[in-house]
């Protein structure tokens, strides 16, 4: 398809020479927009894997293997892995009612679901230390009972699922919008329960939107920063993420150490793009 | 605003949700559950952590010298930031989607990175290729221009982080164009120059002040990206997520909360603004595609 494009401009631009720009002019904007994205995002982009690599393989993998970032990277897998889930259930029951059904306020709820998009990381944060912190609403009786929301764990999750929370529905409420009710009324006629109907019709249909709403939940999990930065306390090898891990080593003058773990989230970030174009390539066949 | 609920009667009966599919309370219910739970009982706390202020006490802390120069950097340095993205996501949506060259599908699908990378990494990323002796600062530098560490580091970051914001908004609008409507123009004796400023410019911009005030929410919010760029001086080079930051590291939570109160009632009319402008151009129909 790409290639009988390339073909087609050019032989458009013969035809109707008023339909297109002159030559110049498409090498000037062509020259514009890649050299805007190439200062400000592919050069900083490879400076991430030439400096990861600046000491060389073995520094790298010390890098990996130091057992502080060891237990950052099991932090943030059990983030992800306590995340996702429960945002994968919350995307589903909105965009199926978002969706699937007309009711008074759907306009407000469709807003309140991309609250957090509009709320500054660092206020997802605070927000959750005003309820559980020391001096939050909630604080006297967490630290009577002896359970720590902030700084500790729980506090990261929370903030964590605070940010992810509308990317799933985000990503399906569109397309269940878009697939109509038929197939599924028509299963529903036929006898199949609700659930059935849901994930044999209606999952299946909207397969690949989900797997880019999971994959981009997951990517912004492992990766956020600001909001965890503000519960997490930066406790050594305790409440230190990946991304806080990369923080303080950047902030010690280790910077080879510092872009190797930064990498990891780099390579994270490609596969997630990677696997959004294979989406969009097997969605649009 | 609000649709008119579908009267679907079965046997008498009006269903709820107005559709026969099933799981309308169920999947009502959870959405509700969990956006309660997770999004608006903890926001709610800040407006009720406001209220233990005196009316004169909230004044008093937003507006020291420090908070409104931090205040007056954000807001700036998001404006700077979303304009060089308005006209640059423009030209780089167009380029995408009329012209054809090796590697334009990668470049496409590079775009989005800003929405995958993980602030940090994108923090000390542009921190190294802007300093002194960075990649792209050390030619910079002779010329008396200083990147990192100083505000124009702070446009730079926003700049980076609102890139997918107009590139995508605009897309879909300059794919849609009808093809005849251009020719139509040509036919009339229309230059190109005429036809792109009175003809497609004219659809284009609605999508690009979409994309513009996007780009602008989520750069007056940035923390992560920021900071390792910004040299972090008080009254020259803090932004206000910074300015909480520190205050809360300081226990000073009455300070935090007022200047983010500020901040988030900013982040509510820009978001107020956003789904006016997309019902504008959709003309009531659901929200924009663009998941940031």
């Amino acid at each position: 398809m790409v290639g009988n494009r390339l073909g087609e401009t050019a032989s458009r631009a013969e035809r109707y020479g008023p339909l297109t720009e002159p030559r110049w002019v498409r090498w000037l904007l062509t020259a514009a927009a890649l050299g805007f994205l190439g200062l400000f995002l592919f050069v900083p982009l490879v400076l991430v894997f030439v400096k990861a690599f600046e000491g060389g393989w073995d520094a790298y993998l010390a890098a990996l293997r130091d057992p502080i970032a060891l237990a950052a990277v099991r932090l943030t897998l059990l983030v992800a892995a306590l995340t996702v889930p429960v945002n994968l259930v919350f995307g589903l029951a909105a965009a199926w009612a978002i969706a699937k059904f007309s009711f008074r306020g759907k306009n407000l709820l469709v807003t309140l679901i991309d609250l957090p998009f509009s709320v500054s990381p660092v206020v997802a944060g605070m927000i959750f230390v005003l309820l559980f912190g020391a001096q939050g609403w909630l604080g006297p009786w967490l630290s009577e009972h002896d359970v720590k929301v902030i700084f500790a764990v729980p506090g990261i999750v929370l903030a964590t699922m605070f940010v992810t929370a509308p990317l799933v529905a985000r990503e399906l409420i569109p397309l269940l919008q878009s697939q109509g009710d038929d197939e599924e009324e028509a299963a529903l006629t036929l006898g199949a329960s609700g659930w059935q109907t849901f994930f044999r019709v209606s999952l299946p249909k909207v397969r690949w939107g989900l797997l880019y709403g999971v994959v981009l939940c997951n990517a912004r999990a492992m990766g956020e920063f600001g909001a965890v930065s503000v519960v997490s306390g930066h406790i050594r090898g305790l409440t230190n993420t990946l991304p806080l891990h990369v923080e303080i080593l950047y902030n010690e003058y280790q910077f080879a150490a510092s872009f190797a773990v930064a990498s990891l989230l780099t390579l994270l970030a490609l596969v997630t793009l990677a696997l959004k174009s294979l989406i969009e390539w097997k969605t649009s066949r | 605003m609000e649709e008119p609920v579908k009267e679907r009667r079965a046997g008498g009966r009006r269903l709820p949700g107005g559709s026969v599919l099933p799981g309308f309370g169920l999947s009502l219910g959870i959405a509700l559950l969990y956006l309660g739970l997770i999004i608006l009982i903890p926001l709610s706390t800040l407006f009720l952590k406001t209220f233990t202020l005196t009316w004169s006490g909230f004044l008093e802390k937003v507006s020291t010298p420090r908070a409104l120069a931090a205040f007056e950097l954000s807001f700036t340095a998001a404006f700077v930031g979303a304009s060089i993205n308005a006209v640059f996501g423009l030209i780089v949506a167009w380029v995408l989607e009329r012209y054809r060259f090796p590697g334009r599908r990668l470049v496409d699908a590079m775009v989005d990175l800003p929405f995958a990378l993980p602030t940090a990494v994108a923090g000390i990323a542009l921190a190294s290729v802007y300093a002194g002796n960075g990649w792209i600062g050390r030619w910079l530098e002779p010329l008396g221009v200083k990147v990192a560490y100083t505000p124009l580091g702070i446009m730079v970051a926003l700049t980076f982080i609102g890139i997918p914001f107009v590139v995508r908004t605009v897309q879909p609008v300059l794919r849609d164009i009808d093809p005849e409507v251009e020719e139509a123009a040509a036919s009339l004796g229309a230059g190109r120059w005429t036809t792109f400023f009175r003809v497609l410019l004219p659809e284009l911009l609605p999508a690009v002040a979409t994309g513009f005030v996007l780009a602008f929410a989520r750069a007056l919010g940035e923390y992560g990206s920021v900071i390792f760029i910004a040299g972090n001086l008080p009254m020259k080079s803090e932004i206000v997520p910074l300015l909480i930051m520190i205050q809360l590291e300081q226990y000073d939570y009455a300070g935090a909360t007022a200047i983010a109160l500020v901040f988030l009632i900013a982040s509510f009319a820009l978001l107020f603004l956003i789904n006016f402008l997309s019902w504008r151009r959709h003309r009531g129909s659901m929200r924009e595609e663009v998941a940031p």
